[in-house]
C-alpha cells in the first residue's frame, strides 16, 4: 500500500473509532437541523389574533378572508381591557356602519397589519356596496417557489455548517495533536513528504463531509421536513467542495499557530462560531441589520452558505456559480499560502 | 573513503549547539562502529537527546560534522532516512490503532509489506497484542511496539532515545532481552540512557555525558577497571570488631556505620578466605566498583538520574 493510502486510512480510523468526533460531525449538527426544522415548519402559518365586538358584513368579510383569527367578546369596553393589557394588538368593533378600531402603540408592528387589513377590508366593502365593479384590480403572488419552505434554506446552512466546523477541527486537531505526539516527527523520518501527509488529510476530510451531506438532506428530504433538491443541485457541488478546501486552509492555519488541542479547539471555534452566526446558518441573513450583511460578505461561510443554497433548492442557473467559487478559491490561496509559511513539523 | 570511515556506522566531530546561553552540546566527539551497541549515558538535561537528534538529522548543529553511513544527515536527507530507525521519547503513534495498524502505517510509509509488521511484532514479543489498540497497552508494551515501528524498514541503524525510561523492572528486563536480539542482526545500535546499571549490562561501549560533554568513553568494563577502585566487603555490623577486621590480610581501610562494616580492598580474595576461615560471613555482600562510581570519580558528585 502506499504511504498516502495507508495515511489516509490511518486517518480515516481515528476518526470514525472516536466517538466524540462521530458525534461532533455527524449528530450535533443534525441536532440542529431537527430543531430548527421543526420550529420553523408552520413558519409563516402563524397568524395575528384580534379582539372583536359585535356583527356585520366587515367582520365577516374579515372572517372568511381567514387573514386574521378573531376572539369575540361581549362589549367594547372588555375588548379594549385586553388590548389595554397587552394582550391582543388591537381590538374590532361591527355597530350598524360604524366600524372602531382600538389598537396597541406599544405593538406597532402587529397593530399596524390588523390596521390595514381592517381598512383595506372596509374599502373593499364599500366598494361593494356601491355596485359597481372595480376599476383597479390586484394581481398578487410570491416570487419564490412554492416549495420553498425554511427547510429549503435551514438544511443547506446547517449543512455548509456542519461540514465547515468538521474541515477547521479535523484539520487543525490532527495537526496539533501529531505534532505533540511526535507523529510528524516520526513521518518526517521516513520517506514521506510534506504534500503525501496533507493530500490524505485533505482526502479524508473530504469523504467525512460527502457522507455529511448525504446525511443532512436525507434527513432533510424526510417527508415530517420535506426538503426538495431543484433539477441544479449537482452545481452546488464545485461550491462545496471550494468551501471544503478553503475550511481545511483555515484549521491549518488555526493548527500551525497553536501548541495543544485546547488551543486549538478554542481558537477553531472563535473562527468558525461567529462566522455561522453571521452567515445566515441558524437564521437568514437578510433579516440581519446592513452593517451585519455587509460583514458577511467578506466570510467564506456565507459564500458557501449561498452557493449552495442556490443551486439545491433556488434553482439558479450556472452564471451564479462565479462568486462563491472565486470566493472560496480566494480563500484556498491566500489562506494555504499562510498556513504553509507558518507550517512547523514540530515545537521549538 | 577511508577504512576507518567504512567501519564506522556514526561519526561524529566536535558538534556544538546552544539555546541562547545554554551550551546543550559542547564539543561532543564519537565514533560508533558498525554493529556495535553504544549507550550515551548521563543525567536528565545531560545533552544526551539533543546529540541524538542532531545525528539522527532532525536538528542542525551550530558547528562540528556528522557522518552518519558515510553520509550527511542535515538537510533531511531522504536517501539515508530508510537506513536508520528512530524510536522518538515520547510514543509517537497514531489515534485509536491496533499494534498492528501501527506498524502496517510505518511500514507502509517505507513501502515496506506488512508482513514484515507481523514479523516485528513477533520480536518484541507483541504477537498476542496485535489487535489491541496502542492506547491500551501497558508502558513496556508500548515502548516494545514503538521499537518494532523504528525497525519495521530493517534499517542498518537503530536510534533509541530513553527506551526503559519509567518502566517498572521486569519490563525493562524484557525489555534488554529485545535490544539483544536486535543487536544479534547485526544492527548498530546508538542508545540513550540514565540507568547506568542497564548500560553496563548492555552495552558495547559508553559515552559519559554530563552538561553537554563528554567525559568518558569506552567499554563499560575498562572504564570501571581505569577506575582503579577498591572492592567493598561489607558485613553485618558486630561480625567483627573494627580493629580485628582491620588486621585482616589485604583489608585496606575499615569503616563502620549503624548497620554494616564495610572492609575497602584490592585482595579480595585473601581477605574473604581469612573471613570465612573465621566463620565472619553473617550478612556478607562484595561490591565492585560501577559505572556510578565511574560517574563519581569524573564529576565529584554523586550520580542522580
Amino acid at each position: 500500500m502506499t504511504a498516502f493510502k495507508s495515511l489516509a486510512r490511518a486517518m480515516f480510523k481515528g476518526f470514525y473509532r472516536d466517538k466524540a468526533t462521530l458525534f461532533f460531525t455527524f449528530v450535533f449538527p443534525l441536532m440542529f437541523l431537527i430543531v430548527f426544522g421543526l420550529l420553523f415548519r408552520d413558519a409563516g402559518s402563524e397568524k395575528t389574533t384580534i379582539a372583536v365586538v359585535g356583527d356585520g358584513p366587515v367582520l365577516g368579510a374579515i372572517e372568511e378572508s381567514g387573514i386574521l383569527d378573531l376572539e369575540r367578546y361581549g362589549t367594547v369596553e372588555d375588548a379594549v381591557a385586553k388590548v389595554r393589557l397587552g394582550d391582543l394588538p388591537a381590538m374590532v368593533a361591527e355597530d350598524d356602519d360604524r366600524v372602531t378600531v382600538r389598537y396597541a402603540q406599544s405593538d406597532q408592528t402587529q397593530s399596524g397589519v390588523v390596521r390595514g387589513i381592517v381598512s383595506g377590508i372596509v374599502g373593499q366593502v364599500n366598494q361593494a356596496a356601491t355596485g359597481q365593479p372595480p376599476r383597479f384590480t390586484i394581481d398578487e403572488r410570491n416570487v419564490e417557489d412554492s416549495s420553498l419552505k425554511p427547510i429549503q434554506y435551514i438544511t443547506p446552512g446547517i449543512m455548509s455548517w456542519g461540514v465547515a466546523v468538521t474541515a477547521v477541527f479535523g484539520a487543525a486537531l490532527t495537526l496539533v495533536s501529531w505534532r505533540k505526539k511526535q507523529v510528524l516527527r516520526r513521518i518526517r523520518l521516513a520517506p514521506v513528504g510534506a504534500s503525501t501527509v496533507l493530500s490524505s488529510r485533505v482526502v479524508v476530510t473530504i469523504g467525512v463531509a460527502i457522507v455529511q451531506a448525504v446525511i443532512f438532506l436525507g434527513v432533510g428530504s424526510l417527508p415530517v421536513f420535506g426538503l426538495r433538491l431543484t433539477g441544479t443541485w449537482w452545481l452546488a457541488i464545485p461550491v462545496f467542495l471550494l468551501g471544503i478546501l478553503a475550511f481545511f486552509a483555515i484549521g491549518m492555519l488555526v493548527g500551525a499557530f497553536c501548541k495543544t488541542e485546547e488551543a486549538a479547539t478554542g481558537a477553531a471555534n472563535i473562527v468558525v462560531l461567529p462566522m455561522a452566526f453571521l452567515s445566515g446558518t441558524f437564521f437568514p441573513i437578510d433579516q440581519a441589520p446592513p452593517w451585519m450583511q455587509t460583514v458577511s460578505k467578506v466570510l467564506p461561510l456565507r459564500h458557501m452558505n449561498d452557493g449552495i443554497t442556490d443551486f439545491l433548492v433556488r434553482g439558479r442557473s450556472a452564471d451564479a456559480l462565479v462568486v462563491p467559487c472565486l470566493v472560496l478559491a480566494a480563500f484556498v490561496l491566500v489562506v494555504g499560502a499562510i498556513a504553509a509559511k507558518v507550517f512547523q513539523w514540530e515545537d521549538d | 573513503m577511508t577504512d576507518t570511515e567504512h567501519s564506522a556506522a556514526i561519526v561524529v566531530e566536535d558538534v556544538r549547539k546552544a539555546y541562547g546561553n545554554l551550551k546543550a552540546v559542547d564539543g561532543v566527539s564519537l565514533t560508533v562502529a558498525e554493529g556495535e551497541f553504544f549507550g550515551i549515558l548521563g543525567p536528565n538535561g545531560a545533552g544526551k537527546t539533543t546529540t541524538l537528534e542532531i545525528i539522527e538529522g532532525l536538528r542542525e548543529p551550530d558547528s562540528g560534522s556528522v557522518r552518519l553511513l558515510g553520509q550527511s544527515p542535515w538537510p533531511r536527507n531522504v536517501a539515508l532516512l530508510p537506513r536508520i530507525g528512530v524510536q522518538l521519547q515520547a510514543s509517537a503513534f497514531f489515534e485509536k490503532l491496533t499494534a498492528r495498524e501501527q506498524l502496517e502505517t510505518f511500514a507502509s510509509l517505507y513501502g515496506v509489506s506488512a508482513r514484515r509488521a507481523h514479523e516485528m511484532l513477533d520480536l518484541v514479543g507483541l504477537a498476542d497484542k496485535a489487535d489491541t489498540r496502542e492506547g491500551k497497552l501497558s508502558g513496556g508494551q508500548r515502548q516494545r511496539l514503538s521499537i518494532a515501528c523504528a525497525l519495521v524498514h530493517d534499517p542498518d541503524v537503530l536510534f533509541l532515545d530513553e527506551p526503559t525510561a519509567a518502566l517498572d523492572p521486569q519490563a525493562r528486563r524484557n525489555l534488554w532481552d529485545v535490544l539483544r536480539a536486535i543487536q544479534e542482526r547485526g544492527k548498530t545500535i546508538l542508545y540513550t540512557t540514565h540507568y547506568l546499571d542497564e548500560a553496563e549490562i548492555l552495552c558495547d561501549r559508553v559515552a559519559i555525558m554530563d552538561n553537554g560533554r563528554l567525559l568518558a568513553m569506552d567499554a563499560p568494563a575498562t572504564l570501571v577497571r581505569g577506575l582503579d577502585a577498591p572492592t567493598r566487603v561489607i558485613l553485618e555490623r558486630g561480625s567483627l570488631s573494627v580493629v580485628d577486621a582491620g588486621a585482616l590480610p589485604g583489608a585496606d581501610d575499615v569503616t563502620e556505620d549503624e548497620l554494616s562494616l564495610t572492609i575497602a580492598t584490592r585482595n579480595p580474595a585473601d581477605l574473604l578466605s581469612a573471613l570465612a576461615e573465621r566463620r565472619a560471613l553473617a550478612g556478607l555482600q562484595v561490591r565492585t566498583a560501577t559505572l556510578e562510581d565511574v560517574f563519581l570519580g569524573l564529576t565529584g558528585r554523586e550520580y542522580r538520574a
